[in-house]
């Protein structure tokens, strides 16, 4: 099978209310550094209604082109229109690579346009790699434990959906590019369920996957009167308060800050576990963290191995005397 | 109602995937001697099933594609309350991806007979890939929702499901038949009462191969799949590992004087 006619990586890139997600840009940083490595070209894909305002901000992340999809019908994300948009697109430009955010939308939306156009997909990316033509799809599986590198050698778009959080976004540059409006069938009916009303509230603090600091915690925590603890520690030391899936079903912590394979994926400086016991579901959400320090009681505690320092101990015995001492160390700068 | 199919899939129970090898030859994951659960996510996907048969009639069908001795794991499905059960196993199916899968899933749907929904968990312990419910629908030709949070099937004719998204929700309205897959917010799946322990040995678990199925063999299993596993790894970490022992003091000393050295403080 002969894929020359295939051509260059496609990001799609996701948009709500004309507010680009995150993962739109980080993908377009990755698809450009593989371009830049193969002599293809990077298009941004944008399906919406008045959307074109954003096309400059996907040109100046990565795209050398964007094509929109603009249509009335396209105003709200909605699986059936969307995933047709997308179909007819793949079917016209016959694009090689396409990058898809592991979102809500996106997890939603990809496996649908692959079904359609029968090629393979590969779910939730950690890592990306051009290998002669292959796209090479890093992807976690068994909780994160194994991981295992995928490819799609007989049928193309190669499509993957990719993690946010995990690629870095590029330095924005103010550039130019080709925009091209296509004109968009769909169908007039079947267009699938109704959207009646989509409520978003924005996050309240920064979010948790650009913190430099992470202080989490987990069941060894032990109930909310201990929480505040990891709430002094991290608004100390200027990070945010994550926590494993535990303390977010017993309420001491919200479900925004769930780090782990179904939470965030967060990579800062300086990650403080405490009481965490490290199960592999938390531990993909935190290892690329640049260091590592874990306090648990457990000697045997599976944290440790991702861990540049440890300490076996209660943490009801080390964190108020840490607290005091790096107060008292802030104050003397 | 007339009939709501639950896609159920036994997964390895995770309280074991320590034990988890692999042949460092071969690159396969040696998963002997490790029980089977059901997937917990699609615990939910049956719950809901349940309580739409108890307000609307009908029958709920469970449909897993899966290797003839996990028949113990989709009878803890009836045990829960589903009336019977239908197993698509095949060597040929052996190491589909989630496009061959969902193909096998959609003739399975499909030999049942007509259905008002699928339900599905929005992933699977194990894959994770949360690909099966879109692609499933695909096939079948039928709109589909992930991330289910809510239900709303008061008027079956014009169901409200609530789907999270990020940082809030999208409430739809929806016509049967769908495919649905569920996140474990939706609902508490009901405790197997030890009657359906009892009632379940006596249901029905028809097993279909793919002579019944007649799916076109280049499409399915490892070689139909056009997804191809190039390389895996159990998952290594680098990491200094240094402990910090004595005294709280001293400990803590340490710690601060690291934090430094990191250049947070």
């Amino acid at each position: 099978m002969s894929f020359n006619d295939y051509n260059g990586i496609w990001v799609f890139a996701e948009q709500r209310d004309n507010e680009l997600h995150e993962v739109s840009l980080e993908l377009l940083g990755k698809a450009r550094e593989l371009a830049d490595q193969s002599a293809m070209r990077v298009t941004a894909i944008l399906v919406g209604h008045h959307i074109k305002s954003l096309a400059q901000v996907l040109i100046n992340h990565g795209a050398h082109s964007v094509l929109i999809a603009d249509d009335l019908r396209l105003e709200s994300y909605r699986l059936i229109p969307y995933s047709l948009v997308m179909e007819q697109l793949i079917r016209e430009y016959e694009p090689d690579i396409l990058l898809m955010g592991a979102t809500a939308m996106g997890v939603e939306l990809a496996p649908r346009v692959a079904a359609k156009v029968q090629t393979g997909l590969s779910a939730h990316c950690i890592d990306l790699r051009l290998d002669d033509g292959q796209l090479l799809q890093v992807v976690p599986g068994w909780g994160g434990g194994v991981i295992a590198t995928i490819t799609c050698p007989d049928h193309r778009p190669q499509i993957a959906t990719v993690m946010p959080g995990i690629m870095p976004v590029r330095k924005p540059v103010a550039g130019s590019g080709a925009v091209l409006d296509v004109a968009v069938k769909l169908p007039d009916s079947n267009l699938g369920p109704e959207v009646l009303e989509v409520t978003m509230e924005k996050p309240k603090e920064p979010p948790l996957e650009k913190a430099d600091v992470v202080v989490a915690g987990g069941w060894g925590i032990g109930g909310d009167e201990n929480w505040h603890m990891i709430e002094e520690l991290a608004s100390l030391l200027g990070g945010a308060v994550g926590a494993t899936r535990p303390p977010v079903d017993e309420g001491w912590a919200r479900e925004g800050q769930m780090i782990g394979q179904s939470g965030k994926t967060v990579r800062p400086t300086l990650y403080i576990g405490i009481g965490i016991s490290g199960v592999m579901h938390h531990v993909v959400g935190m290892d690329q963290s640049k260091y590592t320090i874990n306090i648990n009681i457990d000697p045997e505690a599976d944290i440790f191995k991702v861990s540049d320092v440890i300490i076996v101990d209660d943490f009801k015995k080390i964190l108020p005397p840490l607290i005091r001492e790096i107060r008292s160390r802030l104050k003397e700068q | 109602m007339e009939r709501i199919i639950v896609c159920l899939k036994p997964v390895p129970d995770p309280k074991h995937w320590a034990e988890v090898t692999m042949d460092p030859d071969t690159k396969t994951l040696n998963r002997q001697g490790i029980p089977c659960i059901i997937n917990p996510l699609d615990k939910h996907a049956l719950e809901a099933a349940l309580s739409i048969r108890e307000a609307h009639g009908g029958e709920v069908v469970l449909l897993s594609m899966a290797p003839p001795f996990t028949v113990s794991v989709i009878r803890e499905g009836l045990a829960m309350g589903a009336d019977r059960a239908v197993l698509l196993s095949d060597p040929l199916f052996a190491g589909s991806d989630t496009l061959s899968t969902a193909l096998i899933l959609a003739a399975g749907c499909q030999h049942i007979g007509s259905f008002d929904m699928v339900l599905c968990g929005n992933m699977s312990i194990d894959g994770s890939t949360a690909q099966i419910c879109s692609q499933l629908a695909e096939f079948l030709n039928l709109p589909n929702v992930m991330h289910v949070i809510d239900l709303d099937h008061q008027d079956k004719d014009n169901m409200i499901i609530t789907q999270k998204i990020e940082h809030g929700y999208a409430k739809l309205r929806v016509s049967p038949p769908l495919v649905i897959s569920v996140r474990k917010e939706l609902n508490k799946p009901r405790y197997t009462p030890f009657t359906g322990i009892i009632d379940a040995e006596s249901k029905e678990i028809i097993e279909l191969s793919n002579e019944d199925l007649k799916i076109d063999a280049q499409r399915i299993g490892l070689e139909g799949s056009p997804t191809k596993m190039v390389g895996l790894e159990i998952r290594q970490y680098e990491r200094e590992m240094e402990r910090f022992e004595g005294t709280v003091e001293e400990v803590v000393q340490r710690l601060v004087n690291k934090i430094y050295q990191y250049g947070i403080i």
